[in-house]
C-alpha cells in the first residue's frame, strides 16, 4: 500500500539555534490516496507546520516525507505534485479572477488561450460563472473562496492542502462550502490534507482525523472512533465536550463510577481510570433512578436545553433535547448513562 | 515539467565562456569597451581573455577557465550535493585565481616588493579589469552560489543563493574594500611604512580635538565642531519636524496639507546648499538685512552670519523636511484606539499626549535624530557655502585631499573620526531602542478617531510651525529671485543674463550650438543620474526582498553588514573611492562609471528602505501561493511581487534619481573636468562669487527635477488593485 503522503519521524524546529524548541516532535502518519484527512488541534500544536512541510514551504529538521512512494523531503513546492488553499486565500490582488486561476498553468508554460479555457472550465466546476473579469476585491468571501479553490484545483494536484479554509466565512456559508469541498474531493478522488481547529468541521468532512497536541500526534482514527473512543483525556476534551470523572476499573472489565456501573467498549486494565462522558449521554430519570442530582442552572438554546446538576460526583453538565418536559430549578432527579457517548481513558 | 534543473548553471557557464571570447578583457583607457570590439583578437590592451592568456602570455587568466571547466564537469552529475561540490570548487578556483592574480600583478608587474625580491621582476603587467573580466567574475560568483545552493544552503533555491552572494560581493567590492583600504591609510606614515603609532599621532592633533572655544579661545577642534553642530542640527530638525508632523496630521485642515507636502518635497528636489545661498542673500554681507541695517542705523555690514550660526540655520532648513517626513509616517501609524483607551481610563488630553502619544513616537524620534545627525556630519554643501572660517570634518577631508596639503594620512584619519561618529550614533540608536517598534498598522481596521491635541500644545505648534514655514518660503523665494537680478546688493534690475550665460543656445553654422557654460555639466548629471537610478532601485529592492522574505543561514550577518554599510557618510565613501579605485585591478578614477557606482551605493539605503516598508504591507501568503502554483522564485518576483510593489518602485526610482542629481559630498572627489556635475559646478561658481549664475542654475535644476519626477510617476503608473475606495489609503508612497 503506497500512501499519497507519508511522514516518517518528522521533527521540525524553527531557526538554526539548536536550543530552539521543537514545533513538531517526531510525527509519523500516512494519508491514503483518494481520502480526506484532517489534522486537528489547538493553536500552536504544530498542525500548520505539518501542512507547510507537506507543501514544501518548510523543510523538516529531521525525518523523511514520501509522496506516492517517492522521497520528496528536500524538494521545493514546485517539484512536488501538491497544491494548497491558503487561510487568507492569497488571491493576487493585481490580477482578475481568471488570471488568478490560470496563473499556475501559465507558470508551467501552458499557452495563454489554452490556460484561459481551462481556467473558465475549472471555475464552472466550483460553481463560479460570470465573474471571470472581476478583481478579487470585488468578490464576496464565499466567491473568493471558490476562486482560491479553482486556482488550487487547476493543476490537478496529487495532493491538495487546505489551511483552515473556512475560518473567514460566516456560519451558514461555512456549512455550504464544507459540503462542497467534500463533494468535489469525492467526485475527483482527490487526496486531501485539511487543517482546522474546529472539531465539528473535522467530524463532518473527514475520512480520517489526526489530532495533534504539543507537536505530537495524540490519536488518529475515523470520526466515529475519535468521538466515541477517545484514547486520552486531551482527545476526549478536544473532540467535542466531555466531562471527566475518576472511576475504578475492576478485573472483570467493568468500571464503577460512584453508584453507577458501566461496561466500556474498550478493554481497560484494572485500577484507577477516568470516565469521559458526553453531555448528551446522560439520561434524566424523574423516578430518581441512577445518581441523584439537584438542578442548579438551566439555559434554553432553541433546539435543546442545557442543565447543570449538583451531584455526589460534583457538577454535571447535561444536554437534553426534550423541550416539552422542562425541569424546574431545584428539582431532584436521577441521572443514568446511555450506551453511547461514554468512554474510559487512562488516569493521568 | 519543462524546467530542466541544470538550465541555469549551464546558462551561466556559457556566459562565462562568452566573456573570454566576446569582450576585451581589460579596461580600455580613454574610450569605451564597445569601440575596441574589432581589435578583440589582438593588441596587448584590447584582446579578449583567451588571447590575453595564450598570445600575450598572461597565462594566469586561464585559472578562470579552469574553474569553469571544473564546474562544467559537475553538470554531468544529477542535481544534488555531489554536483554542488563540483560547482563550488570550480567557482572558487576561478575566483581565487582571477582575484588573486588581479591583486598580485598590477600595472608595473608584481604589486608587492616582496614578490619582486623572491620571484624576480615580472616582465608582463596587467591593467584594470574591464568588461570581459567583470562578466567572467560575475559568472564565477553565480556558479559558486549555485554550488552552495546545491549543497543545501539557501534551501536549495538557486535564485536566492545567486542574489545573496552577488549582493554580498557588490557590497564587499564597492563599500567594504574601498572604505577599509582608505581608512587603513591612517596607519601609514609619510614614507608609506606601516606604523600603528601613525594614527595616534595624527588623531591627537590639536587641530582636531582642542576645546579652546569653551575657554574663550578662537576655535575648537574640527571634531568637536562637527559633533556640536550635528547634535544641535539633529535636535533642532527632530523637534521642528515632529511639530510639523503633529500639526499636519492632528490640527491642520486639508488646506494646509498641500503646502506641507510641497515643503516636504523641496529638500529632495533641491541641492542641499540652495538654502545656504538663499540665506546669504538675506543675511550675507550684501544681503537684505545688512543693507537695511546700514541704511537705517549706519552699521557697517560684516560677515557675522558666516560660521557656525549660518551652517546651523541652513541645515535646520535643509533637513527639517526629512525629519518631518519620518515623523509624519510615525504619527500616521499610531493607532487612535490607544489614545481613546487612555481617555476612557480618565486621562485628560494633556496626560494622554504625554503618557501615551509621545512615548509611542519614541522610536520615530530616535530614527529622525539619527538621520538628522548623519545628514549633518555628511553635509558638505552648506559648510562650504556659509561656513566661513568654521571648519567641519567633511570640508577638512576635502581640503586634505584636494588642497595644497595633499595629505592622504590626514584625510584617512579624519575619515576615521567621521565614520566612528556615524557608527556610534547608529549603534546607540539600535542599542537603545532595539527592535522596539510601535507602529500599529495591522490588518485589523482601527475605527478610532485621532485625539485632538491639547490646547496649549496646539497654540505652541501654530506659533512655531507657521512662521517657520513662511521663513522657509522666503528663503527659497530669495534663492529663486536671486537668479533674475543683475548683482545682488548693488543692482537689483531684472535680467536674464545669468540664464543666458549658463544655458544659452545659438544657431551656429552647423545647427544648434549649446553655447551656455552649464550645459555640459547638466547633460553629464542627467546621464549619470539616469543610469544610476534604475540600478539603485533594482539592487535596493532586491536586497529588501532578501531581507524581508527569505531565510537563510547568515541572514542576520547579511542584514547587519548591509545596514552598517549605509551608515558610512558620503564624504568618507567619496574619499575611499578615489583612494581605492585608482590602481588595478579596479581602475575607475576619472571615469563616469565611478560616479554612477558612487551614486548607486550612496543611495542604496533609500531603495532598501522603500522596499522593506512595502514588503511589510504585502502578505507573505501571496508569494507562497505563487510558489505552490509551481512558479519559480524568479517568476514569483517578476509576476507577483514587482507589479504589487509599483509604488515602492516609483519611490525608489524618484528618490535615487533626485538624490543623485543633488548630492555633493561624495562625488566632489570624483568629478573631473570631463565629468563635471551640476552640483559641483554650482559650488565652483559660488566659490568665484558668481551667485547669479549659481542661483539661475539652481532654479533650472528644481524645475527640471519636478518635471522628471512627474514623468517617472506617470510612466510607471499606479498599482492596479481594483480596491474599493475605503482601502485606497494604503497605497501611499513610503517616505524614506
Amino acid at each position: 500500500m503506497t500512501f499519497g503522503v507519508e511522514f516518517r519521524n518528522i521533527t521540525k524546529r524553527y531557526g538554526t539555534n539548536p536550543s530552539a524548541p521543537f514545533a513538531v516532535k517526531g510525527v509519523s502518519f500516512g494519508i491514503e490516496k483518494g481520502t480526506l484527512t484532517t489534522i486537528l488541534g489547538p493553536s500552536g500544536c504544530g498542525k500548520t507546520t505539518v501542512l507547510r512541510m507537506i507543501a514544501g514551504l518548510e523543510s523538516p529538521t529531521a525525518g523523511q516525507i514520501f509522496m506516492d512512494g517517492r522521497d520528496v523531503t528536500t524538494l521545493g513546492p514546485a517539484e512536488r505534485n501538491v497544491s494548497m488553499m491558503f487561510q487568507s486565500y492569497a488571491l493576487f490582488p493585481h490580477m482578475n479572477v481568471v488570471e488568478n486561476v490560470m496563473y499556475g498553468l501559465r507558470m508551467s508554460g501552458v499557452p495563454k488561450e489554452a490556460a484561459r479555457s481551462r481556467a473558465v472550465e475549472t471555475l464552472r466546476n466550483v460553481g463560479l460563472v460570470g465573474y471571470d473579469e472581476r478583481m478579487p476585491s470585488e468578490l464576496s468571501g464565499g466567491q473568493q473562496q471558490r476562486v482560491a479553490l479553482a486556482r488550487a484545483l487547476i493543476l490537478e494536484p496529487g495532493i491538495l492542502l487546505f489551511d483552515e479554509p473556512l475560518s473567514n466565512l460566516d456560519a451558514r456559508l461555512r456549512r455550504d462550502m464544507r459540503e462542497e469541498i467534500r463533494a468535489i474531493q469525492q467526485r475527483l478522488q482527490l487526496t486531501v490534507a485539511y487543517v482546522t481547529h474546529d472539531q465539528s468541521e473535522a467530524l463532518a468532512v473527514s475520512d480520517l482525523i489526526i489530532v495533534m497536541n504539543d507537536g505530537l500526534i495524540a490519536q488518529s482514527g475515523t470520526p466515529q472512533e475519535m468521538y466515541e473512543f477517545p484514547g486520552s483525556e486531551f482527545v476526549a476534551g478536544f473532540m467535542g465536550e466531555a466531562m471527566l470523572f475518576p472511576g475504578e476499573a475492576g478485573p472483570d472489565g467493568s468500571v464503577t463510577l460512584g453508584p453507577l456501573r458501566i461496561t466500556p467498549k474498550q478493554v481497560v486494565d484494572s485500577g484507577a481510570v477516568k470516565v469521559a462522558v458526553r453531555p448528551e449521554a446522560w439520561q434524566i430519570n424523574r423516578d430518581g433512578h441512577g445518581i441523584t442530582g439537584r438542578l442548579r442552572k438551566r439555559s434554553y438554546l432553541g433546539s435543546f436545553f442545557e442543565y447543570t446538576f449538583d451531584t455526589a460526583l460534583g457538577n454535571i453538565f447535561v444536554v437534553s433535547p426534550d423541550l416539552t418536559n422542562v425541569l424546574d430549578i431545584g428539582i431532584d432527579v436521577g441521572l443514568s448513562l446511555a450506551d453511547h457517548g461514554v468512554s474510559v481513558v487512562k488516569a493521568t | 515539467m519543462s524546467k530542466h534543473p541544470n538550465k541555469a548553471p549551464g546558462l551561466w557557464l556559457v556566459i562565462g565562456l562568452a566573456s573570454y571570447l566576446l569582450f576585451p578583457w581589460y579596461a580600455i583607457q580613454d574610450t569605451a569597451w564597445y569601440y575596441v570590439l574589432p581589435q578583440i583578437l589582438g593588441g596587448s590592451e584590447t584582446a579578449n581573455g583567451l588571447m590575453q592568456a595564450l598570445a600575450n602570455d598572461r597565462n594566469w587568466l586561464l585559472t578562470g577557465l579552469l574553474g569553469m571547466g571544473v564546474a562544467a564537469a559537475g553538470l554531468a552529475f544529477p542535481a544534488g550535493k555531489q554536483q554542488g561540490r563540483w560547482l563550488l570548487a570550480g567557482g572558487l578556483v576561478g575566483l581565487l585565481g582571477l582575484i588573486g592574480s588581479g591583486f598580485l600583478i598590477g600595472a608595473r608587474g608584481w604589486s608587492f616588493e616582496v614578490l619582486n625580491t623572491s620571484f624576480g621582476e615580472l616582465a608582463i603587467n596587467q591593467f584594470g579589469m574591464g568588461m570581459g573580466a567583470f562578466i567572467a567574475l560575475l559568472s564565477l560568483v553565480v556558479i559558486t552560489a549555485f554550488g552552495l545552493a546545491r549543497i543545501g544552503y539557501f534551501k536549495g533555491d538557486l535564485f536566492v543563493a545567486a542574489a545573496v552572494v552577488c549582493c554580498s560581493a557588490l557590497l564587499a567590492l564597492f563599500i567594504a574594500f574601498p572604505v577599509v583600504k582608505a581608512l587603513s591609510g591612517a596607519f601609514l606614515t609619510e614614507e608609506g611604512q606601516w606604523a600603528a603609532t601613525a594614527i595616534f599621532q595624527r588623531i591627537s592633533d590639536s587641530r582636531i580635538w582642542n576645546l579652546n572655544c569653551l575657554g574663550g579661545g578662537v576655535q575648537c577642534g574640527v571634531a568637536w565642531n562637527t559633533l556640536f553642530l550635528a547634535l544641535a542640527a539633529a535636535f533642532g530638525t527632530t523637534v521642528l519636524g515632529t511639530m510639523m508632523a503633529l500639526l499636519a496630521e492632528r490640527c491642520a485642515g486639508p488646506r494646509v496639507q498641500a503646502p506641507l507636502r510641497v515643503i516636504a518635497l523641496l529638500p529632495i528636489i533641491t541641492p542641499p546648499f540652495v538654502v545656504g545661498l538663499g540665506l546669504i542673500l538675506l543675511f550675507g554681507r550684501a544681503g537684505i538685512v545688512n543693507q537695511f541695517l546700514e541704511y537705517a542705523f549706519d552699521i557697517t555690514p560684516t560677515r557675522w552670519f558666516y560660521g557656525v550660526l549660518g551652517i546651523l540655520v541652513a541645515q535646520l532648513f535643509a533637513f527639517t523636511p526629512i525629519a518631518f517626513m519620518i515623523m509624519r509616517g510615525v504619527v500616521q501609524g499610531l493607532a487612535p484606539s490607544l489614545e481613546e483607551a487612555a481617555q476612557i481610563l480618565h486621562a485628560d488630553r494633556k496626560q494622554t499626549f504625554f503618557t501615551v502619544t509621545l512615548p509611542l513616537l519614541k522610536p520615530g524620534l530616535a530614527n529622525a535624530f539619527l538621520v538628522g545627525f548623519i545628514e549633518s556630519i555628511a553635509d558638505f554643501g552648506n559648510p562650504i557655502v556659509v561656513g566661513g572660517q568654521f571648519s567641519v570634518l567633511s570640508t577638512d577631508i576635502f581640503f586634505a585631499i584636494v588642497g595644497a596639503q595633499f595629505d592622504q594620512g590626514r584625510a584617512a584619519t579624519l575619515a576615521w573620526i567621521l565614520t566612528l561618529f556615524a557608527l556610534g550614533v547608529f549603534a546607540l540608536q539600535r542599542g537603545l531602542l532595539g527592535k522596539q517598534n510601535y507602529t500599529t498598522v495591522s490588518g485589523k481596521g482601527d475605527s478610532g478617531i485621532p485625539m485632538p491635541l491639547p490646547d496649549g500644545l496646539r497654540r505652541t505648534l501654530n506659533g512655531v510651525v507657521y512662521p517657520w514655514l513662511a521663513f522657509t518660503l522666503v528663503v527659497y523665494l530669495f534663492a529663486f529671485v536671486g537668479g533674475f537680478v543683475q548683482t545682488w546688493g548693488r543692482d537689483y534690475t531684472f535680467t536674464l543674463v545669468h540664464f543666458k550665460t549658463a544655458f544659452g543656445i545659438e544657431w551656429g553654422q552647423f545647427g544648434l550650438v549649446w553655447s551656455g557654460a552649464a550645459w555640459n555639466s547638466l547633460f553629464t548629471t542627467l546621464k549619470l543620474s539616469g543610469l544610476s537610478a534604475p540600478l539603485t532601485a533594482a539592487v535596493g529592492l532586491l536586497i529588501a526582498y532578501l531581507l524581508s522574505r527569505t531565510d537563510f543561514r547568515g541572514r542576520n550577518t547579511f542584514e547587519f553588514v548591509a545596514l552598517l554599510a549605509f551608515a558610512i557618510p558620503g564624504t568618507v565613501l567619496g574619499v575611499s573611492y578615489i583612494l581605492a579605485f585608482n590602481v588595478p585591478p579596479v581602475e575607475l578614477t576619472g571615469t563616469g562609471l565611478i560616479i554612477v557606482i558612487c551614486f548607486m551605493f550612496r543611495n542604496l539605503p533609500v531603495g532598501v528602505q522603500a522596499g522593506t516598508a512595502a514588503f511589510k504591507q504585502l502578505d507573505k501568503a501571496l508569494d507562497e501561493a505563487s510558489l505552490m502554483l509551481r512558479a519559480t522564485t524568479a517568476q514569483t518576483l517578476f509576476t507577483i511581487i514587482l507589479p504589487l510593489l509599483k509604488p515602492a518602485l516609483v519611490a525608489a526610482l524618484v528618490y535615487s534619481f533626485a538624490r543623485a542629481m543633488t548630492t555633493v559630498s561624495a562625488v566632489i572627489f570624483l568629478v573631473t573636468a570631463e565629468n563635471e556635475l551640476a552640483t559641483t559646478y554650482i559650488i565652483g561658481r559660488v566659490g568665484n562669487g558668481d551667485y547669479g549664475v549659481a542661483l539661475a542654475y539652481c532654479t533650472v535644476l528644481i524645475v527640471l527635477m519636478s518635471l522628471i519626477i512627474a514623468l517617472i510617476q506617470w510612466t510607471v503608473g499606479e498599482r492596479k488593485l481594483g480596491r474599493r475606495k475605503a482601502g485606497a489609503a494604503t497605497a501611499l508612497v513610503t517616505p524614506a
